[in-house]
């Protein structure tokens, strides 16, 4: 009665390797968006928009082996819990892929017109978010509920840059009507990444249900929710 | 042990059984509620079926055995003096892993029980065989040839009937000892409807070495290995998120 490796175990490793690779394309986009957007780069811009055809793909992937897994398997347990988080973990990076793609469609949109003000907290909160899907995805590898549980935590650094972006840009667009288009642009580029962070988040809140097989979504302390940040969409967080 | 609060049908306590020197279940704590139905998994050799066969004194006409603990059903011992073993065996009824109907006719498979039990009017072993027949959803099958052979039905029809004799005289308790394990999918299927239609009238306890099956029919599992309880929880905490560990690796198949 030795505990034995089975051809199973092969099976949700290769899952794992897919998601490990589809989430480094979607951390990938994720720079090279908002590098593009600072340095002003078309290329880098049009880059973004030509690889997310791949992160796409990935989804459908995992999503397919995954739903084989449990119609063939009918795995149990961790197991369940690994291959239903994983399909959420699909989706969530998919989103992050969508949401670089739409940052890399306002940086076409911005270089029509000269730049507004040197960018300086927006590559700060890309680097934050990045981060975020980065220890969300090694919190997912190694099972660590604590790390997951500190991804949580930091979306409200996010959401304080973000809306700090916000006040900064409406200052601009009080002072001079003319900017309004482009610091539009910008409060956009900085609401995509606040949702990356949330993606990121619900990622690490997948896995402490993977870990530990307790729900805490929707219980975790909401960031700071302030009348400003309402005012940027109707589907600010779920 | 027990997930639900209240007074149990079947318990156990501190159930140990031998078999000459050998110790099939050790210190064993169950109880079984009515109306639901509780599962028994583990793999082979863990005392699973031992354990079942002692609720109704099953394990009893096993030459050289040895029983210690307490087996309490509604509260009373069952292996107390003034206990009628047929009577509690009329009480906790049981369905093995093979059909085993009587060399008789379908009709006759079900009313044996009830005539050696003294009951002779026609007419209502007629209703009893019907009403039987019908809770072991086998009457529209069989209803117009009750006189024929019960060897002449399929393997799943067969359990049914042995079902359906079990609930003839009118039991409490039904002890289900790998039920499925003889008979295809399909039959198999109808037996786990029937034991979920069966959960609303009776108590039941069923042995299985198929897991999904644990996880389709029954409200609570009990994992055993090596005689011990290892953990008894509400079914859907076993198979989605377990608190042992040697639960864990045998239901997403590590070991067994």
């Amino acid at each position: 009665m030795s505990k034995m490796e089975r051809p199973f175990d092969e099976e949700l490793k290769r899952l794992k390797e897919k998601l490990l690779d589809m989430a480094s394309r979607a951390e990938e986009q994720i720079g090279l968006a908002v590098r593009g957007l600072k340095d002003r780069k078309q290329e880098m811009a049009c880059e973004v928009l030509e690889k997310e055809e791949a992160i796409n793909r990935l989804d459908i992937e995992i999503d397919d082996m995954a739903l084989r897994l449990l119609a063939l398997r009918q795995p149990m347990a961790t197991d369940l819990r690994f291959i239903t988080s994983a399909m959420k973990i699909g989706s969530d990076l998919e989103r992050i892929g969508d949401l670089a793609v739409n940052i890399a469609e306002r940086t076409l949109e911005l270089l029509k017109s000269p730049q507004l003000k040197p960018l300086i907290d927006i590559p700060r909160m890309a680097e934050m978010a990045q981060e975020m899907v980065r220890d969300a995805l090694n919190a997912f590898v190694n099972g660590d509920a604590d790390l997951a549980k500190n991804v949580c935590q930091r979306d409200d650094q996010v959401d304080q840059l973000n809306n700090q972006i916000f006040r900064e840009l409406l200052t601009f667009m009080m002072a001079d009507a003319t900017t309004i288009p482009r610091a539009v642009d910008l409060i956009l580029v900085g609401r995509h990444l606040e949702r990356i962070a949330d993606h990121a988040t619900n990622i690490g809140e997948d896995v402490i249900y993977m870990v530990r097989g307790k729900t805490i979504k929707h219980h975790i302390e909401e960031g700071l929710f302030t009348g400003l940040k309402g005012c940027l969409g109707p589907d600010q967080k779920k | 042990m027990s997930v639900e609060t209240g007074i149990a049908k079947i318990e156990t306590r501190d159930l140990d059984f031998y078999y000459g020197p050998s110790r099939a279940l050790k210190r064993v704590n169950i109880s079984c509620h009515t109306n639901r139905v509780t599962a028994i998994i583990g793999p082979s050799g863990c005392g699973k079926s031992t354990f079942i066969r002692s609720l109704n004194r099953m394990n009893e006409v096993v030459p050289g055995t040895r029983m210690e603990g307490t087996i309490l059903l509604d509260g009373h011992d069952i292996h107390a003096s003034d206990v009628d073993v047929v009577e509690l065996r009329r009480r906790v009824g049981m369905v093995f892993q093979k059909p085993n109907p009587f060399p008789k006719s379908i009709f006759d498979n079900i009313a044996y029980g009830l005539r050696i039990n003294g009951l002779k009017d026609k007419r209502k072993l007629e209703n009893v065989v019907e009403r039987s027949l019908r809770g072991a959803a086998l009457w529209e099958e069989v209803k117009d040839r009750l006189g024929e052979n019960a060897f002449a039905l399929s393997g799943g029809q067969q359990q049914r009937l042995c079902i359906a004799r079990a609930l003839a005289v009118e039991p409490e308790v039904i002890l289900f000892d790998e039920p499925c394990s003889a008979i295809d999918p399909i039959a198999t299927a109808k037996i786990e409807d029937l034991i979920e239609t069966l959960e609303k009238s009776y108590t039941v306890v069923i042995v299985t070495h198929n897991m999904q099956q644990a996880a389709r029919v029954s409200d609570y599992t009990a994992f055993m290995m090596l005689g011990e309880l290892v953990e008894f929880d509400v079914t859907e905490k076993i198979f989605t998120n377990p608190a042992n560990k040697l639960t864990e690796e045998y239901i997403t198949g590590r070991f067994g």
